[in-house]
């Protein structure tokens, strides 16, 4: 059996004539938990899109355990997203329906179970994310970290082999961010799956995570262990770190000559 | 001998904008003709992937819920004075030839044939349209359905389909509603108010609408138009940017476009039925 079960090679996507991703080589090894770190804008996650079929790759392929995304049908593509699960920036719970059916939803679209069984399954999963008395709270009742954990107990419902996870931590308070933490990896670990993580949150993303992989200009970067990157001297991955304002990443976006800019009086365009 | 300088500037500068004039129709139009093609591919689509729904019927039955019985009284209380205002002034025109008692003829065919099915399509335009467009636009801006699709649930089976049959059923039975409390609204204003024989209100009207004519007529204009008002919104809200202002948007196009279909289908329709 491979040991990895997404592999990205080779991996060139853009739109609109600009290339977003120049060749990116990646591996996700079963089992672990893998982040994807980088900037704003910097394609993190265009690639969660790009496992999951969402987009086809300029160049280059993305494997899941071990067949190439972008060449398979509509069924075939299907078939590949059974095996994830992923939990949106946002949760994207379904707001029309409770926080049950929004767990229940995809026992009951892509199993035969029964109500009886899939009303145990979802308390479990419910349960597991510390909100199984919330089981009847409407998405708009949750708080952002409720409707994640909510959301998380959704993207698990089917026990998948590979969990992404699309900035997980955004616009939680530390409790919650916490929690989610603590979640992710105890998930990853008790359903023996793959956890990738697209996020630009240092110390919770270091602290979970087996093996980071940092995007910059549509390449990777650097990649490591979180212990490697910390000790890393790249002048990118130590301002990313190190959360530093000024370094290869400039704090002034690239503008005309300042002084020359507030002699002219004409007005700005 | 060569052209002055300003000669030649101002042509290039009028060849210029005719040039851009040119380039700026030519985009419209070809974004105008993707839009019909990605309209009629989703149409498409939504008859392909409809088995689910019909399969679990309850997903179209909850939909039917939201967009028939929630527009029922919007149709009822316009379909009642639409047929008072018809009773109304057909009274006051029929009665210069002394024809009074074909008010009830006269109120009947207007519903049947013409006011119900329109004034229902554009009335459901308004109000389950613009429902169901901003409904599915939200859904796309708050990526609920990405979150379906990265789940192997195709969005336009689970969510499209049952909401495009919804209202292909629910139109007919609203225009025959309001067509119905159109002609109570008529019976009301005629007989009781302005003391038109009773009798021969209703006995005119059994003998001069005729059921596959009118009826029947009424009715297959009414499934079209559920058909057009329905898959409109849905296209808008599936096509809708994702954005505050391009869910606005797309509501505001849907009742639009919704409209002028109408009307327009409804000038095609009944040239077809007058002819056969």
């Amino acid at each position: 059996m491979n040991p990895n079960i997404v592999e990205i090679d080779h991996l060139s996507f853009g739109y609109k004539g600009r290339l977003l991703h120049k060749g990116i080589n990646m591996v996700f090894p079963r089992g672990k938990v893998v982040a994807i770190m980088g900037g704003s804008g910097s394609g993190k996650t265009t690639l969660l899109r790009l496992i999951g079929g969402q987009i086809k790759p300029s160049a280059g392929e993305v494997r899941v355990d071990g067949e190439v995304v972008h060449q398979q049908d509509r069924d075939g593509i299907y078939r590949l997203r059974r095996k994830m699960g992923m939990l949106f920036q946002h949760g994207a719970l379904f707001t029309d329906l409770s926080v049950f059916d929004n767990v229940a939803f995809p026992m009951r679209e892509l199993t035969d179970l029964p109500e009886s069984m899939i009303r145990d399954l979802v308390l479990m999963k419910l349960n597991a994310v510390g909100l199984r008395g919330a089981y009847n709270f409407t998405p708009t009742e949750l708080s952002g970290g409720m409707a994640r954990r909510v959301a998380l107990a959704r993207a698990v419902a089917l026990d998948p082999n590979i969990i992404m996870y699309d900035e997980p931590f955004a616009g939680l308070d530390p409790i919650s961010m916490g929690v989610i933490c603590d979640l992710i990896r105890s998930l990853n670990d008790a359903l023996g799956a793959t956890s990738i993580i697209v996020s630009h949150d240092v110390k919770e993303t270091f602290l979970i995570a087996d093996y980071v992989y940092f995007v910059a200009n549509g390449e990777v970067a650097a990649e490591g262990t979180p212990h490697d990157l910390i000790q890393s001297s790249l002048p990118f991955v130590h301002q990313f770190v190190h959360g530093e304002k000024d370094g290869p990443v400039p704090f002034h976006y690239p503008a005309a000559n300042y002084q020359s800019e507030l002699l002219n009086q004409a007005p700005v365009k | 001998m060569s052209d002055n300088p300003i000669k030649i500037m101002i042509k290039s500068k009028l060849l210029s904008s005719i040039t851009q004039t040119l380039r700026g129709i030519g985009k419209r139009m070809t974004e105008r003709i993707w839009r019909l093609g990605t309209g009629t591919r989703l149409f498409f689509l939504t008859i392909f992937y409809s088995g689910e729904s019909f399969k679990r019927f309850h997903l179209t039955l909850r939909e039917i819920y939201f967009t028939g019985v929630m527009s029922l009284l919007i149709i009822v209380v316009s379909a009642f004075f639409v047929g008072m205002v018809l009773a109304l002034q057909g009274y006051n025109t029929l009665q210069k030839y002394g024809s009074s008692e074909a008010i009830g003829v006269l109120v009947a065919l207007s519903l049947v044939r013409e006011l119900g099915p329109v004034v229902t399509a554009l009335l459901f335009a308004g109000r389950a349209g613009t429902a169901i467009t901003a409904e599915i636009g939200l859904m796309k801006t708050t990526e609920q359905l990405s979150a379906m699709e990265m789940m192997a649930v195709n969005p336009i089976a689970r969510v499209v389909a049952p909401r495009f049959w919804a209202g292909v059923i629910s139109m007919p039975i609203l225009a025959t509603l309001f067509s119905m409390v159109g002609i109570l609204g008529g019976y009301i204003v005629a007989v009781p108010l302005i003391g038109v024989d009773d009798g021969a209100f209703w006995s005119q009207m059994q003998a001069n609408v005729d059921f596959r004519a009118d009826i029947i007529n009424g009715v297959i204009k009414s499934l079209v138009f559920g058909v057009a008002c329905t898959m409109i919104a849905l296209f808008e809200g599936f096509d809708a940017p994702p954005t505050a202002e391009g869910v606005s948007r797309a509501t505001t196009r849907t009742v639009v476009i919704s409209s002028l279909a109408v009307l327009a289908l409804d000038f095609v329709l009944t040239s077809f039925m007058l002819v056969i």
